[in-house]
Parts: structure tokens; sequence; C-alpha cells
């Protein structure tokens, strides 16, 4: 039993069967990556996780418990935290309030009136927020407003966003989409050293095939749809649908 | 100090002494001098940026954090006036009451209204908030017309049956509202020299409430709260992911901003016992946007200077005349006289839209945060000339 349980999901948008009887489990503790060509529902899926789309038929279970027809803010309160394709920061807010935020989140709950409180006044949360730029090497850029931060930067901030929350699963989507060589390099050994470090559960959307075989622990692949095999990255490689599906094009 | 950070004790200690101090700030000219149409300084005046300085720093709270644009804000006022008077009618003439009905009134009323409006953001939530305070508008007007007076609005009347107190004086008098007695009206008037200035009863009650609601949005802007509304404005779909109901703080900035708006109508009934439908109108609610604009939204005195400007500008620029104008410019030649009285007369008296059009244009164009702003492009400028603190990177947030 996995942390993560996805059974027989189906979605249809008009004509189109975007997911078709798609089955997933993610093994707690482990790094799961989920490849596929354009099309093949990857977004759609993580889509369908974090509860933004409700799929047709079929049962999503976390940690024991059905996350369909929650909304997202109930299921980031259940352990799921999500880092997007463009990174979604609060661009107007200064880094620090960026990750003070979600320490609100984690301690308070999905609403609390604290109007009258000084935000100067949460040791705790401050403590806090330090301790994981710190952990992200952003700890002299507290000050700034997110909106001045690099590409690569915001990334990190998005992340240090998530993690601060100490998920039980992190889903990222294309976390290296669009980044230049150096920038893809440090994500990667960003999400090395917090697999270290903290040992979370990770699902990964990857395009960057690189990416995916230096990180992944386990491996699905989606095409049009459907789970083609699920495997370890050195019997990916070599598997004979996989290069048909998709491979046949990429240079590994 | 009183659980602020030292900046922001300082603005409220600005804050504190203007208010305290109007009297003699808004009457800089002797009496009977060419300059004295330009005093600001009676009650009436007076009472009135006060009043809508609350009323525009409870808008700030909505509009300047979360972004949510309200355009019915002005139905929350005028319900508190109504609350108001029915108070002063039914139980007594102490302002206290009539205050305190005033906010839960609008208070609830805006929860009502904020609950429904806020199922949708952007223009849509603009445009029902705007139907909404039609609505009020209307029904105020006509339907509810045993409520509220309808087209005359809500007087007190000589058989009002008021619990505690008489429904009239000795002389047979409707009895004027009052703070245990003090009443509203009753002014302390200062001769200096040329100058007079008055210190008007009403006029200092409702500082006092304007000290205080500027306190509390102080607190509300530096709170985990008010940290949140920013958040919202910035990105509703982090705010989601990061397991933040958006829904439930807007709502409760919605109705907190509602709350300011009732107290503001409640102490205009204070100040004047009659409550009129057009209190409720859009242009009532259009005035507070653009005070809140014009002054800086989002930020802290933003709205009190932008509530000020308006309200000048509305009393003291629409009492100039043709004949005041011909008389500044009598020294020049008649048909130059002429010629220059005819230039600027459409943007003085009736026109002083005119004139206050233009201003926010040039804000809105030039200065996108406001008269604050403005300020602190002027600081900003002084600052530079002095040559031991050049510090040109050292960027002030927005507040």
């Amino acid at each position: 039993m996995g942390l993560l349980e996805v059974k027989g999901i189906n979605k249809r948008f008009g004509g189109l069967q975007a997911l078709g009887d798609v089955n997933l489990s993610v093994a707690e503790g482990s790094l799961h990556a989920i490849i596929g060509p354009n099309g093949a529902g990857k977004s759609t899926l993580l889509n369908v996780l974090v509860g933004k789309l409700i799929p047709d038929s079929g049962s999503v279970m976390f940690d024991g418990q059905s996350v369909l027809g929650r909304k997202p803010h109930e299921i980031n309160q259940m352990g799921i935290s999500r880092v997007f394709q463009t990174p979604e920061i609060f661009t107007d807010l200064t880094v620090f309030e960026n990750v003070m935020i979600p320490c609100f989140a984690k301690r308070d709950g999905a609403f609390r009136m604290h109007a009258i409180e000084s935000i100067f006044a949460e040791r705790d949360i401050q403590a806090q927020a330090d301790s994981i730029l710190a952990d992200v090497n952003m700890l002299e850029k507290k000050d700034m407003l997110a909106s001045s931060l690099s590409r690569g930067d915001k990334r990190r901030l998005e992340m240090a966003m998530c993690l601060v929350q100490d998920p039980k699963l992190l889903l990222l989507d294309e976390p290296t989409a669009g980044m230049a060589r150096a920038d893809t390099q440090n994500t990667i050994s960003l999400l090395k050293e917090i697999r270290e470090k903290r040992g979370i559960t990770m699902a990964i959307i990857e395009h960057d095939m690189n990416v995916v075989f230096s990180l992944a622990e386990r491996i699905t692949v989606l095409a049009q749809g459907t789970p083609l095999v699920e495997d370890t990255p050195d019997k990916i490689k070599g598997h004979p649908k996989v290069r048909e599906a998709y491979l046949g094009e990429a240079q590994i | 100090m009183l659980g602020l950070e030292k900046k922001d004790f300082r603005l409220l200690l600005i804050v504190i002494g203007l208010t305290m101090f109007a009297p003699f700030i808004l009457n800089p000219f002797p009496e009977g001098a060419e300059m004295a149409q330009f005093n600001a300084g009676y009650p009436d005046l007076m009472q009135r940026f006060v009043i809508f300085g609350i009323f525009a720093i409870g808008f700030n709270i909505l509009f300047g954090l979360t972004g949510y644009l309200s355009f019915g804000h002005a139905a929350f006022l005028g319900a508190g006036s109504y609350g108001a008077v029915w108070m002063f009618k039914l139980l007594s003439m102490n302002v206290l009451p009539a205050i305190a009905i005033s906010v839960i009134i609008a208070g609830l009323f805006s929860l009502l209204i904020g609950f429904i409006s806020l199922r949708r953001s952007g223009i849509y939530f603009s445009i029902l908030t705007l139907a909404f305070a039609q609505m009020s508008f209307a029904l105020a007007y006509s339907v509810l017309t045993p409520i509220t007076g309808g087209e005359t609005g809500l007087q007190l009347a000589l058989d009002d049956p008021r619990i505690f107190g008489a429904s009239q004086t000795a002389t047979g008098n409707i009895p004027v509202p009052s703070l245990f007695g003090l009443e509203m009206r009753s002014s302390f008037e200062w001769e200096v020299g040329a100058w007079l200035f008055t210190f008007n009863a009403g006029y200092y009650l409702a500082a006092a409430f304007m000290i205080f609601a500027f306190y509390m949005s102080i607190r509300i802007f530096r709170s985990p709260f008010g940290m949140m509304l920013r958040a919202i404005k910035s990105n509703q779909t982090r705010m989601s992911y990061t397991g933040l109901n958006a829904r439930p703080y807007t709502l409760a900035a919605f109705v907190i901003s509602g709350m300011y708006a009732g107290l503001a109508g409640g102490l205009m009934a204070s100040m004047d016992p009659l409550a009129g439908a057009e209190r409720m109108q859009w242009t009532a609610s259009g005035e507070v946007v653009l005070m809140t604009i014009l002054g800086g939204a989002g930020t802290l005195i933003g709205p009190v200077l932008g509530a000020g400007m308006i309200k000048y500008f509305e009393n003291i620029f629409s009492k100039i005349n043709e004949t005041i104008l011909h008389s500044w410019f009598a020294f020049l030649p008649d048909g130059l006289e002429n010629f220059v009285v005819a230039m600027i007369y459409p943007f003085i008296g009736k026109g002083w839209h005119l004139t206050l059009g233009i201003v926010f244009m040039l804000v809105v164009i030039f200065l996108p945060g406001g008269l604050v702003q403005g300020g602190q492009k002027i600081a900003a400028l002084f600052r530079r000339n002095k040559p031991e603190d050049a510090k040109p990177n050292a960027t002030e947030p927005a507040e």
C-alpha cells in the first residue's frame, strides 16, 4: 500500500480521453517520476491529484483518505504540496513574507482571524521562516520583493514555501522547464539535497530525461492517457515499448 | 508602543496631532481677510473630513489589501445612518448606542452582501456590489418608506417615543444628539487677534473615533491577517495550494470595511440626526473609491489624505464664484480680466468636479501610488540633496 494510490482514473474532455484507466502507486519515501510525450495526460493527472480537476471515475487515496471532491486548500492541509511549472509565488510580498505564509497555514489551518496580533511578535514563525531560507541559501535576500528575484531564485523560493510545510508528498510539475543548463543542474542538486535531508516522498513530472534519470527511483511512462509501463530507471531505459512510444525521438 | 513598530507609532502620533490641532491648521487666514474663504476650520467641514476619513480607511482595508474593488460601500454607510437615527427616535439622544447599532447593522448587512458577492472576483464582484447598493438605494427610496422615510429621508419628529429621554424639550423643540449631555453641535470659540478658532464637540468625538479607526487599521495592516489579505491580492492560486481558504479571509475584510462604513454613517447621523436614501447612491460609493485611489490605495495614511482633499475641493472650490474671480483679477486691464476669468471660471464653483477630475487623472497617470507616493518622491528628493545619507538603493516599502 503506497502513500498515494490512484486506481482506475478516467477523465474525458468532450471527445478526448485525457486519462484512461490510470493506476499509480507512489511508495512512501520514494521519488517517483511520471514521464510521457506531449499530450500524454501528465498534467491532467497532476491536476486530479491536487483537486483542480475531478475525474469521471476512479479513486485517489492519499494516506488512507480519499482526496476526490476536496478543494485544493483542503488537499494541501492533508499534506500534499505542489510546485508549479512556472513558479507560483506571492510576487508583491517580500521573500520573508512568502515563506511566513505557509508557516501560518501549517500552524493555524485554512483560516484564522488573527487581525490584532502583530507579525513582529510571531517569533516561532519567524524562526521557522529564517531556517528554511538558510536551507535554500536565500537568507540574504529575505527583504527583497519576490517579483525582483531571478527565475532560479523564484523556483527555490517556491520550493522553500512547500518544504516549510513539511509535506508528506511533494508534487513537482516540470520543475526545470525552460531553465538554462546551469539552473537545471542547481535544481537537480537542490532536489537531491532535500531527499537526503528530509526524505520527503516526491512525484515529479518531467520532460528532461537527464533530470529524470538522475533523480527518479521509479518511473511511470504515460502515453495517450494510459500508463504504458512502470519500473526502475534502468529497466525503463531499455524497454522496447517505451522506446517506441517516447524515447525513439529523444536522445539519452 | 501600543503594539506598534516605531515607524507606525510615529505615523499614529502625526495623525493624532493633525486631528487635534485641526481647528488651528485649517484656519490659517484671519477673519475678514481676502484668503479667509480658503479656511476650512468650521465644524461642519471638519466633521466631514474625519467621517469620510473613517469611511476611506475602512474601504482601504478591503480594496488596498485584497484588491477587491467594491462599488457599493455607500450602502453600508446609509444603513448605519438609518440605524443611528432609529436609535435616536426610539431609545435616547445619546450618540453612543446610536453609533454602536450603526456599526452592528452595517456589519450584518455587509456579511449578507459580502457572502453573495465574494463568490465572484474582479469586475464581476464590483458589478455585484454595485447592483446590491443600487437595490438598497431603490428600496430605501420607495418600498421601505415606513422604515427609511423614502424621498424625504428619515428625520426626528416631535412625537418620537423615546424610551430614555423626552420626546420634546421644555421649549417644545426636538432634542439634539449629545454625549451624556454634551451636545454635538456645541462649540467653543476662541478669538486670537483677527483669528477665530472653533472647537466643536461633535468634531472631537468623530476625531477620536477616527484615531481609533486609524489605529485599528495599522494593527490589521501589520497582522498575519493583513499579510494574508495582501497574499490574496498577489496570487490566489498559490494561496489555495498553500492550504489557505481565501473566501473567509476576503469575507472578514469585507465585513470589517462594512463596519467602518457603518461607523462613518452613525457619526454622520450623530452630527445631524437625519438620514436619506441618497447616502446609498452609487455616486457616494464612487466617491470613496476616488478618495482611496487619490490618496494611495494600500497605504495607511493615503485614504485619509484623499478624503480630506476631495472634501476640501467639494466645499471650498465650489464656493468661489464669478464675482470673487473678478475681484482677484481686478488689477488686469478690463479685456484681459474678462478673458482670464472666462478661462478659469469653468474650473471653479459648480465646475469643481472638472478640477477634481483633472487632478485625479494626473495622479493616476503620474503617481499611481497616490498622494502618498508624491510625498515619498518629494521626501526622496530632499534626502538626495543631503550628501551624508545619500543612499540611492534605499527603497522604502509601500507604506
